[in-house]
């Protein structure tokens, strides 16, 4: 007997796959296609194969920025996952070990992730902000008054601050997520471990850290999808010309400059889409490096 | 597991240290806000007393800007993506989990493919296309981008809690000649907590994004509250009072939603990211 057309198949799937496909798979593809692009002399769109990328990453206007912002982004990734991921796992094995009130803990230092990151930027921006003599007043009794500089006004010192303002607000992410696979592991083998006499950092290399090692993959790829598509913070604190001397550009800013253009700059939307297809190929080398790399690494690992 | 006193006491000790971290800026915005310009600069850190307390930066964010209105518009888009992602998500996630058809893992693999890529990528395709329509600098644009935008982890994490679900009762209800509608409906309020977790985590990239507004809809009669705060911080950049006060009032309702749904994210992160 034939099956009757599952109508009911359509209707459940149809609103998802509908919107889903013309907002965001479609416009991506169209925006892949745009880079392909180029506008002629008589002002039709033609086709230009990757000469627009020959552009980005070779000629005299495109390739220095370019190469600037992905240098950038790659400073801003590094110190996230230097720092950030490494103070979330250290505070996840903190909540882990079962204190009382560890969710009253949890609830606050998750609270900067779910402010915007504009506000966030804006208030950090305020308090680093030599006029306002909070930070001069936290670091003169500390004898550390060297350190009270105008951090994001300096060519070297703007990246890594706002960086670490950036994982100041994000440190919450990696720190639940490594919670999660925490409270996952079975209590006999603490058990097991406190009756061999093991220590704390024992429990954690030998215990904790082999078994949470696919939240650490999650978290690594999580990150860097992020943190390549990281505009707001800079836009906020440092505007779109990621200031001082786009020491602080990265591709989010520069791709939002290069499409839309900003003050004597013009607008190009081949050239935009152009970065903006550079930003997708960065973020898919990385998502299949972790699929291939490390992913496979990991199931090697278990089974 | 038992532990030394100590040894708990310095846990303590790491994690009240870094609450203060966590809580230190937030605190000296929304502290500040409250007092007399001079006392922002001199006292930085004490609390606004009877003499010192004023309204002033409030005042000028009510003459200098129309922040009802942008937080109605933040609060329409919000809420209404928000309906939709959980009502087509559902959808397809029920669709996925209870169906066996030839597409079903190509389908799900295509849906995921968005946890991944961002859809800010899309945002040259997503101009045309608003332009086309004539939905530039309309609530419509926000609405509909971040409705795709939240379908892919909302079906990933709807589709899982589904497949929990037992048989019986759905093939129960089958025999007493539910309709498959129907039996969506009945499954609905079995993934309550699933459905909490999907609005927890697709609530706060929606209020919070600023790409977006600025691009889709950077005007008057739609600016969301993070662009409305924005483009307001950076006219009034040395007007303390009133820098500050802007970010306690995005600050502040944030906050108090996120204390009411903290639950719900950290479900919802947790199996999202682990299922």
């Amino acid at each position: 007997m034939r099956k009757p057309f599952p109508l009911h198949l359509v209707v459940f799937l149809a609103p998802a796959l509908l919107i889903y496909t013309a907002l965001m798979i479609y416009p991506i593809l169209a925006s892949l296609w745009l880079s392909l692009n180029t506008v002629a002399s008589d002002g039709r769109q033609v086709f230009a194969g990757v000469s627009n990328y020959a552009r980005l990453f070779h000629s005299e206007v495109y390739a220095g920025p370019f190469w600037n912002a992905l240098r950038n982004n790659a400073v801003f990734f590094v110190i996230h996952m230097l720092v950030q991921n490494p103070v979330g796992l250290a505070l996840a094995v903190l909540l882990a070990s079962r204190v009382r009130g560890s969710n009253i803990y949890r609830t606050i230092l998750f609270t900067p992730t779910i402010l915007s990151v504009v506000i966030v930027g804006f208030a950090w921006k305020l308090i680093l902000n030599p006029a306002w003599g909070v930070q001069h007043s936290l670091l003169a009794p500390l004898g550390l008054e060297r350190l009270d500089l105008p951090w994001l006004g300096l060519e070297g010192t703007a990246l890594p601050a706002l960086s670490l303002i950036s994982v100041w607000q994000n440190v919450g992410i990696p720190m639940i997520l490594f919670l999660a696979a925490l409270i996952r592991i079975p209590e006999e083998l603490y058990e097991a471990a406190a009756l061999d006499g093991a220590g704390a950092w024992t429990t954690f290399r030998r215990i904790q850290l082999p078994l949470i090692v696919p939240t650490v993959g999650i978290v690594g790829v999580l990150t860097f999808v992020g943190n390549f598509n990281a505009f707001d913070l800079i836009y906020a604190t440092q505007g779109a010309l990621a200031g001082p001397n786009f020491a602080s550009d990265l591709l989010g800013t520069l791709f939002y400059r290069t499409y839309f253009g900003y003050q004597l700059q013009a607008g190009n939307p081949y050239m935009g889409a152009a970065v903006a297809g550079a930003m997708l190929l960065v973020i898919l080398i990385g998502v299949l490096a972790y699929l291939l790399l490390w992913q496979r690494r990991v199931q090697e690992v278990q089974f | 597991m038992r532990r030394p006193p100590v040894q708990a006491l310095l846990i303590h000790l790491a994690l009240l240290l870094y609450c203060v971290l966590a809580l230190f800026p937030i605190l000296m915005v929304v502290v500040n806000s409250f007092k007399e310009r001079l006392t922002i600069f001199s006292q930085p850190f004490a609390l606004p007393t009877p003499t010192t307390f004023t309204l002033d930066g409030y005042r000028t964010l009510t003459d200098g800007a129309n922040f009802p209105a942008y937080f109605l518009h933040s609060l329409l888009v919000t809420v209404a993506a928000l309906f939709l992602i959980v009502l087509v998500s559902s959808m397809a996630a029920f669709a996925l989990s209870e169906y066996r058809f030839r597409l079903n893992t190509l389908t799900a693999l295509y849906l995921s493919v968005g946890i991944m890529v961002p859809i800010r990528l899309g945002t040259v395709g997503i101009l045309d296309l608003m332009v086309r329509f004539h939905l530039v600098n309309t609530l419509w644009s926000l609405i509909l981008v971040y409705t795709a935008q939240g379908i892919p982890l909302a079906v990933f994490v709807l589709s899982a809690f589904m497949r929990q679900l037992p048989r019986d009762l759905k093939e129960a209800a089958r025999i007493d000649g539910a309709s498959e509608y129907r039996i969506y409906a009945l499954i609905l309020p079995l993934v309550r907590p699933a459905i909490g977790a999907v609005l927890a985590i697709s609530m706060i990239p929606v209020w919070n994004d600023l790409w977006f507004p600025l691009i889709l809809a950077p005007g008057e009669g739609t600016k969301t509250i993070v662009l409305g705060a924005s483009v307001f911080l950076g006219q009034f950049v040395n007007d303390y009072n009133a820098v500050l006060a802007a970010l306690t009032l995005a600050i502040v309702p944030a906050v108090i939603l996120y204390a009411l749904f903290s639950r719900q994210l950290v479900s919802g992160l947790t199996s999202g990211a682990l299922k």
